[in-house]
């Protein structure tokens, strides 16, 4: 009993000093980003590997969300002589929850994953270490570019996932369905707001970029420098990084949208 | 004789394990010393508690009059700049092409014009003699190419310590020779210090000035190579004659092997 209390004591400790640990991280991080408008070359390279090379992904799911929404929406509201309210429902889904979620989601899986193991390697091969000796901070040099351009990267991949949603679910609607084209662009207008919908799913990736950001980062810097530990970072990385985005959504829509 | 790094008392665990227990060590200034022991004794933790890049739980570790340990960010920084490390395995940066990985510490810390660091960086690489590899990638270097551009990109700032990790392990005959006289040639010629873990023990004794012996977190022997080679002790000749038999044991501590496999006696 004694054995099994002190167990959770010391189970409790690693998990406080591992969030100490990640918090003073992201103050060095963030210590370190002024740096990086001096030198946009570092950003702007990083935004390529974690945002150009996540568009595939994220416009192809784009696509095929958009159309499935537009399907079901139009399969459930058509049963009520409702498919004219195809429009609102598809555009507040996408700007509000999925555009933001899913692109997360799978920003967490593709460029996150790939940031913690990246960084991860460089670790187990010293070249951390290496810069260190260079007297090169690697926090500053390589962490903060890969940060910022994920944070700046996931609200745009968002919108465009959004975008991609809506055209996708119009065509379906609109173009094969028989739902009327003026009629689902007119209602866009009227029923979606700028600020409560449209920027609110913005400020909820710009969020969740930070949140997945931090965690793929910490992640990769922290793991223990073997081919076991960097693979059990990478998946730590997509777990609580996917696990953070779905809770923190809960509490933002409440936040946003009320209810609560 | 003025010192360049200074241990006092120096205490250092990894987990349970103690590493370091009250080391006392000095290295003299532009001199080539070597830091010999078996493997496990904390020779690359020596050289990372001189980096800075570990912190020791108690005792001082003094690099050219500063005390690593009561450093700031910042003034660490400036120490480093001072200082050169081969890391054992290169570290060089596998994204990077040779001639990046050697301008990278003139491109962070120096604003020399593109063609300056051109030349530069093709000088060190003749030094090492891979000036032909200097579009090559890191993952078509060999292990001891590797390690030849990483001593290029350790000596292109022109550091007052170099610090050698395990530098002859896993080089053919030539290059091990080469690498041995450009270690000579850079202290004698720039008057660097330098310091050298290995185990190599005839490489290592032909060109350092001093050695420490340590073994269980203490220095065991310190002298020159010659009063190394007539020491009395048993345990120094065994290491130095690299004997199987003889007072260092051969195994890491463990219940008798009869108890493991299950055999019962009598």
């Amino acid at each position: 009993m004694v054995n099994l209390l002190a167990n959770v004591g010391v189970w409790w400790l690693e998990i406080l000093q591992r969030v100490g640990r990640g918090f003073l991280f992201f103050i060095q991080i963030l210590t370190g980003l002024p740096a990086l408008l001096m030198r946009p070359r570092l950003l702007i390279k990083e935004l390529y590997s974690v945002g150009v090379l996540s568009l595939t992904i994220v416009l192809v799911s784009g696509l095929f969300v958009g159309m499935v929404l537009g399907l079901q929406f139009f399969m459930t509201l058509s049963r009520f002589g409702a498919e004219s309210a195809l429009s609102v429902t598809v555009n507040l889904t996408l700007l509000r929850e999925l555009g933001p979620v899913v692109t997360a989601l799978l920003f967490a899986g593709r460029a996150g994953s790939a940031l913690t193991a990246e960084i991860g390697l460089m670790k187990t091969t010293e070249q951390l270490s290496g810069m260190e000796m260079m007297a090169v901070d690697p926090v500053h040099r390589i962490i903060a570019p890969r940060f910022l351009a994920a944070v700046i990267a996931m609200p745009l991949l968002a919108v465009l996932f959004s975008v991609v949603g809506i055209l996708s679910a119009w065509f379906i609607g609109a173009g094969l369905l028989g739902v009327d084209s003026g009629s689902f662009w007119a209602q866009m207008q009227t029923s979606v707001d700028w600020y409560n919908d449209a920027m609110n799913g913005i400020y909820k990736s710009i969020v969740f970029g930070i949140v997945v950001a931090w965690i793929a980062v910490f992640e990769g810097y922290d793991t223990i420098p073997t081919s076991e530990g960097v693979g059990r970072a990478t998946t730590r990385t997509v777990v609580n990084g996917s696990l953070a985005v779905l809770a923190l959504d809960f509490i933002l829509t409440s936040l946003m949208f009320g209810g609560i | 004789m003025e010192e360049y790094i200074v241990f006092d008392d120096v205490h250092f665990s990894r987990g349970q394990r103690k590493i370091f227990n009250g080391m006392n060590l000095s290295v003299p200034k532009g001199k080539t010393t070597a830091i010999m022991g078996p493997s496990g004794t904390g020779k690359t933790t020596l050289l990372k508690l001189i980096g800075g890049l570990l912190m020791p739980e108690h005792g001082t570790v003094m690099v050219d009059g500063k005390s690593v340990g009561e450093l700031g960010h910042d003034d660490l920084f400036e120490l480093r700049k001072s200082m050169g490390m081969l890391f054992q395995s290169g570290a060089l940066l596998t994204d990077e092409s040779v001639y990046e990985n050697v301008a990278y510490p003139l491109r962070e810390h120096t604003k020399l014009s593109e063609s300056m660091v051109r030349d530069l960086v093709s000088m060190k690489l003749e030094a090492v003699g891979l000036r032909g590899a200097i579009d090559m990638m890191p993952s078509e270097l060999s292990g001891g190419m590797a390690r030849r551009v990483a001593l290029a990109r350790s000596i292109a700032l022109d550091p007052d310590l170099i610090m050698y990790d395990e530098p002859f392990t896993g080089l053919d005959p030539i290059t091990m020779s080469t690498v041995v006289t450009l270690i000579k040639k850079l202290n004698d010629a720039l008057g660097i210090t330098s310091l050298m873990v290995s185990h190599d023990v005839a490489e290592t004794l032909s060109i350092a000035d001093y050695c420490h012996i340590i073994s269980d977190g203490k220095v065991v022997v310190s002298g020159t190579p010659d009063e190394l080679q007539q020491s009395d002790s048993e345990w120094v000749q065994q290491f130095l004659q690299g004997q199987p038999d003889g007072p260092a044991p051969f195994h890491y501590p463990a219940a008798p092997i009869a108890e493991d496999l299950g055999v019962k006696h009598g």
